[in-house]
C-alpha cells in the first residue's frame, strides 16, 4: 500500500515531522514502512521557464535558440530541436548542472557553435506520461499550464511532483489500513492527533434510481451487501490535477474522471467500486447470483472465460457482466460515450472471491482486497464518496436515492476486557483507564465490562487481540526484558548426540558436509539405473511441482550425492569426499504419511579415494558409532555400482547400507570422468545396533603369543570368510587377526592368490605356551582346509 | 713412588685433554685403569713399601684414580655433546616449510551456524524438537488457527501432495505435535527444512531450512518472550547487538511481533546493507494464540506461551556475508572449504 502523504493531510496532521520518523513511528505501532520516496526526488535544478524570445538557430533548419527567463535576472540561451515550442510559454527548464529521472546529468555545451545553458524538458524526460497531464503531448516539449506559476520556481512545485509516497506492508489481517482513512486512522492514535474523517455529502441529485434499475441478490451468504448509486449525463473527461497526482504517488495510473473515481475511493476508503455502464444493463436489472453451468464471460481483459456454479457473477437480466469482486465483463467498463453509469459498492464473501480468482488465475487489485473479508458498512460511505466526487468533478449528475440490498450481519461483537489477564499475559502494569483509553481512540465502544469492536475491525476477535491492541499504543519497546521463569533440562536426545558423533566422525576423516534438495526428478531414478519395477520408484509425489527436476520426494539419495559430485568434477576440483545426513522419503502402504528416515551418504572421487579408502570410512565411522559386527558382502547386479566392486553392509541380519564403487555407465551420465564412490547408511538402522557400553577390562598381565600365516587359496575365496574361520577355530585366546599382504602373480598358480595373516593369541589368566598355540594354529590350518586353504610353503 | 703416581696424574690429564673421540678416551681409560694399567702396575708394588710409607702413598693412588676416573667421565661426557650437536646440526629442518595435515573435513554452514544456534538455546534450558517434512493440512495449517481459505495461506506458495498432504511450509507445525505429545512445561526449539513454491533465484529456494521454537508454562509473559529473543540476539551477535520488537501479524500467535536487530554498520541510521531502514529483520514471534493452546488441549487459561521462528540461511548468509542463497545447495568444495 502506497500512502500519499499530501492525501493522508486531508484526515490528520502528523504535525512537521520528517518521512523518516513518520516511518519509524508507524512501523513501531504495527503499520510496517518498507520505504518512502519523495517524488521528483532525481529532479534537481529544474525550474518553470517562461520563453521570452525564440529566433531559428541561424546554422540549423530544425532547431531554435531560445532566451528564457529563469527568475534570476537576465534571461538564459537554450538550444531546442523542439517545434511545439512559443514565445510567452512556460516550460520546464533544465538549468546548467541540472539533474533528470534515470541519472541525466544537464550541463551547458554548444549545439552547431551556438551556445546553450540548459534544456527544456518534455514530459518523459521528467519521468511523466499523458496519463499524469493528459493537456501536454508526448512529443515536445511539456508546454506548463499550471495556474500561478512563476519563472524560476522549483519545478517540482510548479506540477504538484512534491509528494512523499510512504510504501508500507499491510498484513493480512488489516485489509482496513489497505486504505489511506485507515491509515489516517493509525496515524491519529499513533501521534495523538485528532482524525477528521469527513462525511461524505451529495448535494444535489435527479430523478430516483428506482425508476432505472432493480438489483436482486440470490446468494446473499456470498454477496453480504450489494450498494448502488447511479450518476446520468456523464461528462467523460481528464480528472483534475490534485486527483491525479494522488493516484500515480498511489501507483494508480489516471484513465478518465470516471474511472478516476472508483479508484480513489477505492484507494480512499478500501472499498474496491466498479462503475457499469447502464447502457449494457439489460433489462435494467443487476442480479447477484451464482454462475450457471458452462456459462462465460469475456473479461475487461479481452479473456474469455468458463466460469463454473461456485462463482458468483454480477449479471444483467440475460447475461453475466463481470465475476463478482475479480473483474468486469467486456461491456461493463466505461467507453468515450457513456452517459449514464452504476456504481456499484458491494461486499463479497472473502473466501469465494480468493478461490474464483486463483481458480480463474486473476488475481486483481480488487480481488486482493474483498478477499480479506471487507466491512459490510463501508459500501454506502463509499459510494456517497463517488457521488460526492462526481458532483465535485463535475462528470455527471448524481441520480438521487441509493440501492442497498444488506443481508450483512449487524450483530456486535462483544470482547470481554480482562485488565489483569492483559497484563500478566504482557507483562506489564497498565491501568484498566489507560486501555480503555487506547481502545476508545481505536474506535472501540466501552460498554462496562465489555469492549465492541468498530465494524472495520473484524480482526478484533478475543481477549488476546485486545492485548495486542493495548500492547501497541502502549509500545511493544516499553514491554519490560524478562528471563523465564522455572527450570529447565536443555539437552540433546540420544539419538541427536548420535547424530553429532556421526557428523564429527565423518569430518575428522576428511569428508565435507554437503546440504542438497529432499525433492529431485523422477528421472534421476534412471539416471541411476534403477530396474523399471524397483521399490525406489514409488514414491511421494508433489502435485503442484516447480519443475520436473523438484517433483518427487526422493527415496535414495544417491543421486543427489551423485549430483554434487558431478557438480565439483565439473567445476574442476580435483577430488572430493563429501558427506550429507539427509532424509528419504518412503511411502508406506495405508499410511497418510511417508516414512521419513535419515541417511548417511558418503561419496568421492579423485586422487586417494578408492573402494578400500571409502570402506574404511565406513568402519572408522561404525567403529566410533559403536556398531559392531557388520559383514559386507558382495552384490554384482545392483545397476548404480559396478559388478565387482560393490557390497550390501548387514549388521546383525538388519541391512544397514550400500557401498561401492559407482558404475560407469553412471559416471557417464553425471558427466563424472573419474572414478567415483558412494556409500549410503541407514541411520536409525545404526542407531539400533550400537553395542551396549561395556565395563572397564583390565590391561593385559601376560604376554600375547603371536603366530603369522601365509597361505594359498582360490582367488576368488572372500578373505572374509577366511578370517571367519581363523576366529572360530582359535576361539576365545584370539585377541587380534590382522591381513597384511594379498598377493597374486608369478609366485603364485594361476587362480589362487597368496594371503598372510597375523594373529594374536592371549589368555588372560595365564601365559599362554608355544603348545597352544601351536594347537590353535593347527585347528585353525585345519578348519581352513575344508575352504581349500593350504599354507604356503 | 710418590712421584710415579704424581706423573701418571699428569700424563693422563693432558692425554685425556688431547683425546677427541671415544675411541681414544676409551684407550687411554684401559691404559692408565684397566688391569694393565699404569696404576694398576704401581699399585702392585705397594707391598714393597714400608708401613709409614704405605697409607700415604695408598692415598695418593686413590685420589688419582678417581681423579683419572672423573675426567675419563667427564671427557666422555663433552665428546658425546660435541656429537650429538654436530648431528642436531646436520637435522637442521626448513621449519618454514608446509605441515603435513591429515584431512580435516568441514561442516555445511548453515549446519555450522545452526549447531551454534542450538547451542545458544541449550544454554536457556530448551531441547530440541523434529518433526515431518511430508505433513498433514491439519499440523501445517488448521492446528495453527490458518483455516482452508485463510489469506494468510496464499503468502505460502504451498506444494501439495494430495489435499491433505503436503510439504511443510514453515516449522511451526512442530509446535502443534509438541503440545500434543508434551504437557508444560515446554521449552524446545525445532530446526528443519520447509518448503515453498518460490523459483530459485539468489534470494529464494523452494526448500530453506527454519528455526522454531516454544516456551508454554504458567504465567510465561510476553516480556519473557523479550527478555528469551533479546538474550539469544546477544549471544549470537555479540553482547552490543541492538534489537527491537514492533508489531506483526501471524495467524498462530498474538499479540505478534517481528525482532529486528540494528544494523551494525550504520547503527540504525539506515545505509545500503539494511537498504536505509536502519533495521533488519531476523525473526518473527509472538504469545501463543489462546486457540492453538486449546486445540492442543492445554487450558489458556492456566498457561501461556510464546513461539518465534527464523529463517536460517539469512542468518547463514548475513553473517558470512554470502549474496546469494544457490551457494548452499550447489556445494562447490570451493565454497565449502571457506568455512
Amino acid at each position: 500500500m502506497n500512502l500519499s502523504m499530501k492525501w493522508l493531510a486531508d484526515y490528520v496532521d502528523v504535525g512537521n515531522i520528517t518521512p523518516h520518523e513518520f516511518s519509524e513511528a508507524m512501523t513501531m505501532s504495527g503499520s510496517k514502512v518498507e520505504g518512502w520516496e519523495r517524488e521528483g526526488a532525481e529532479i534537481k535544478n529544474v525550474v518553470v521557464g517562461r520563453v521570452d524570445e525564440i529566433v531559428r538557430h541561424p546554422d540549423s533548419d530544425h532547431m531554435f535558440v531560445t532566451q528564457v527567463d529563469v527568475g534570476a535576472g537576465a534571461p538564459v540561451q537554450i538550444v531546442t530541436g523542439a517545434q511545439n515550442v512559443r514565445q510567452g510559454d512556460y516550460v520546464p527548464t533544465a538549468l546548467h548542472d541540472s539533474w533528470l529521472p534515470g541519472g541525466v546529468h544537464i550541463k551547458k555545451g554548444k549545439l552547431r557553435g551556438v551556445e546553450s545553458c540548459g534544456m527544456l524538458c518534455s514530459l518523459s524526460e521528467l519521468g511523466l506520461t499523458t496519463h499524469d497531464f493528459p493537456y501536454a503531448v508526448e512529443d515536445g516539449i511539456f508546454i506548463l499550464e499550471e495556474p500561478d506559476i512563476k519563472p524560476g520556481q522549483d519545478i517540482q512545485s510548479a506540477i504538484g511532483l512534491d509528494d512523499v509516497c510512504v510504501e508500507f506492508e499491510i498484513t493480512s489481517n488489516r485489509p482496513d489500513c489497505l486504505s489511506v482513512t485507515g491509515l489516517a486512522r493509525e496515524a491519529a492514535v499513533t501521534f495523538g492527533k485528532p482524525l477528521d474523517l469527513k462525511a461524505p455529502a451529495v448535494k444535489a441529485t435527479v430523478d430516483d434510481i428506482k425508476n432505472h434499475l432493480s438489483i436482486e441478490v440470490l446468494a446473499p451468504a456470498l454477496c453480504p451487501r450489494y450498494t448502488a448509486r447511479m450518476v446520468k449525463n456523464i461528462k467523460i473527461a481528464p480528472s483534475p490535477r490534485w486527483m491525479r497526482e494522488r493516484l500515480r504517488a498511489s501507483g494508480v495510473r489516471p484513465i478518465n474522471n470516471i474511472v478516476d473515481i472508483t479508484n480513489y475511493v477505492m484507494l480512499e476508503y478500501g472499498q474496491p467500486m466498479h462503475a457499469f455502464d447502464y447502457k449494457y444493463v439489460e433489462g435494467g436489472k443487476i442480479v447477484v447470483r451464482n454462475a450457471k453451468p458452462g456459462e462465460t464471460i469475456m473479461t475487461l481483459d479481452g479473456v474469455d472465460r468458463v466460469l463454473s456454479p461456485e462463482m458468483l457473477v454480477i449479471a444483467d437480466a440475460k447475461k453475466p457482466s463481470a465475476v463478482a469482486g475479480v473483474m468486469g465483463g467486456e461491456y461493463s467498463g466505461i467507453m468515450d460515450d457513456t452517459n449514464m453509469i452504476v456504481f456499484e459498492s458491494a461486499c463479497f464473501n472473502g473466501p469465494s472471491v480468493r478461490t474464483t480468482a486463483k481458480k480463474l488465475g486473476m488475481r486483481t487489485e480488487a480481488s486482493g482486497r474483498f478477499e480479506k473479508q471487507l466491512d459490510p458498512a463501508t459500501t454506502i460511505p463509499a459510494v456517497e464518496r463517488a457521488c460526492e466526487l462526481v458532483e465535485l468533478l463535475g462528470a455527471g449528475e448524481v441520480v438521487g436515492g441509493m440501492i442497498d440490498v444488506d443481508n450483512s450481519d449487524h450483530a456486535e461483537r462483544r470482547i470481554k476486557l480482562e485488565p489483569d489477564w492483559i497484563n500478566s499475559f504482557l507483562g506489564i502494569k497498565v491501568p484498566v483507564e489507560e486501555m480503555h483509553r487506547i481502545l476508545t481512540r481505536l474506535e472501540c465502544r466501552i460498554d462496562g465490562e465489555f469492549v465492541i469492536p468498530p465494524t472495520f475491525r473484524a480482526d478484533l476477535a478475543h481477549k488476546a487481540d485486545l492485548a495486542e491492541e493495548v500492547a501497541r499504543f502502549y509500545g511493544y519497546d516499553k514491554i519490560p526484558v524478562t528471563a523465564i521463569r522455572g527450570t529447565a533440562n536443555g539437552r540433546y536426545t540420544p539419538i541427536q548426540k548420535f547424530e553429532q558423533l556421526l557428523g564429527r566422525t565423518l569430518l575428522a576423516q576428511g569428508l565435507y558436509e554437503v546440504a542438497t534438495y529432499s525433492f529431485i526428478s523422477p528421472k534421476y531414478y534412471d539416471k541411476i539405473g534403477l530396474p523399471a519395477d524397483s521399490d525406489y520408484r514409488k514414491c511421494v509425489v508433489i502435485q503442484n511441482p516447480l519443475g520436473e527436476d523438484t517433483s518427487v520426494m526422493r527415496t535414495t539419495t544417491v543421486p543427489s550425492m551423485l549430483e554434487v559430485l558431478s557438480r565439483n568434477y565439473n567445476n574442476r576440483n580435483k577430488a572430493a569426499a563429501l558427506y550429507e545426513i539427509g532424509n528419504v522419503y518412503l511411502p508406506v502402504e495405508g499410511r497418510e504419511l511417508p516414512d521419513e528416515r535419515a541417511c548417511v551418504t558418503i561419496g568421492a572421487y579423485g586422487e586417494g579415494h578408492d573402494f578400500f579408502t571409502l570402506k574404511g570410512v565406513v568402519e572408522t565411522l561404525l567403529s566410533a558409532a559403536g556398531v559392531e559386527g557388520a559383514e559386507y558382502a558382495a552384490v554384482s547386479d545392483d545397476p548404480t555400482y559396478h559388478p565387482g566392486r560393490c557390497a550390501v553392509i548387514t549388521v546383525n541380519g538388519q541391512k544397514l547400507g550400500m557401498i561401492g564403487e559407482v558404475h560407469p555407465a553412471i559416471c557417464q551420465n553425471y558427466q563424472i570422468g573419474a572414478r567415483a564412490y558412494v556409500a549410503c547408511l541407514d541411520e536409525a538402522v545404526l542407531f539400533e545396533n550400537v553395542a551396549p557400553e561395556r565395563g572397564y577390562k583390565p590391561l593385559p598381565r601376560f604376554p600375547a603369543a603371536t603366530r603369522d600365516l601365509a597361505l594359498i587359496c582360490d582367488d576368488e575365496l572372500p578373505v572374509a570368510a577366511l578370517e571367519k574361520a581363523i576366529r572360530e577355530a582359535v576361539g576365545k585366546v584370539l585377541e587380534e587377526v590382522s591381513l597384511f599382504d594379498v598377493y597374486r602373480g608369478e609366485q603364485v598358480a594361476e587362480g589362487k592368490k597368496s594371503v598372510a595373516y597375523s594373529l594374536t593369541m592371549r589368555a588372560d589368566d595365564r601365559t599362554l605356551t608355544d603348545e597352544e598355540a601351536d594347537a590353535a594354529i593347527k585347528r585353525v590350518l585345519k578348519s581352513l582346509a575344508n575352504l581349500g586353504v593350504e599354507i604356503r610353503s | 713412588m710418590l712421584n710415579a703416581l704424581q706423573q701418571i696424574r699428569q700424563q693422563a690429564a693432558d692425554a685425556l685433554a688431547q683425546a677427541g673421540d671415544l675411541k681414544a678416551l676409551d684407550d687411554l681409560r684401559v691404559k692408565y685403569l684397566g688391569k694393565k694399567g699404569e696404576l694398576t702396575v704401581i699399585l702392585k708394588q705397594m707391598g714393597k713399601l714400608s708401613a709409614e710409607e704405605r697409607p700415604k702413598v695408598g692415598q695418593l693412588a686413590n685420589e688419582v684414580r678417581s681423579g683419572i676416573e672423573a675426567l675419563v667421565e667427564e671427557r666422555t661426557a663433552a665428546v658425546k655433546a660435541a656429537l650429538l650437536d654436530q648431528k642436531l646440526a646436520l637435522e637442521k629442518l626448513d621449519v618454514t616449510m608446509p605441515g603435513r595435515a591429515a584431512p580435516l573435513g568441514k561442516l555445511h554452514p548453515l549446519t555450522k551456524v545452526l549447531e551454534e544456534v542450538k547451542e545458544i538455546f541449550l544454554g536457556m534450558g530448551f531441547s530440541v524438537a523434529e518433526g515431518p517434512e511430508v505433513e498433514t493440512d491439519y499440523y501445517n495449517f488448521e492446528a495453527l488457527n490458518i483455516p482452508k481459505d485463510h489469506p494468510a495461506r496464499d503468502t505460502q506458495d504451498t506444494f501439495y501432495i494430495s489435499d491433505n498432504v503436503l510439504l511443510r511450509t514453515q516449522t511451526s507445525p512442530v509446535q502443534v505435535r509438541t503440545m500434543e505429545k508434551q504437557k508444560p512445561p515446554i521449552r524446545v526449539i525445532a530446526p528443519g527444512r520447509v518448503y515453498r513454491s518460490d523459483a530459485v533465484d539468489a534470494t529464494h529456494s523452494p526448500l530453506f531450512h527454519q528455526i522454531e521454537g516454544l516456551v508454554v508454562d504458567r504465567g510465561v509473559t510476553m516480556a519473557d518472550l523479550k527478555g528469551t529473543l533479546e538474550m539469544f540476539a546477544k549471544r549470537l551477535y555479540g553482547e552490543e547487538a541492538v534489537v527491537r520488537f514492533r508489531p506483526h501479524h501471524f495467524p498462530f500467535t498474538e499479540p505478534s511481533a517481528e525482532m529486528d536487530f540494528q544494523c551494525f554498520a550504520c547503527h540504525g541510521e539506515g545505509c545500503r546493507l539494511c537498504k536505509g531502514e536502519g533495521w533488519i529483520e531476523i525473526l518473527g514471534c509472538g504469545m501463543v494464540h489462546p486457540k492453538v493452546l486449546s486445540i492442543c488441549n492445554i487450558d489458556p487459561e492456566e498457561y501461556s506461551g510464546f513461539a518465534f521462528g527464523m529463517g536460517l540461511e539469512r542468518i547463514v548468509m548475513r553473517r558470512y556475508g554470502i549474496d546469494d542463497l544457490r551457494l548452499f545447495y550447489e556445494n562447490d568444495l570451493r565454497f565449502l572449504n571457506q568455512f
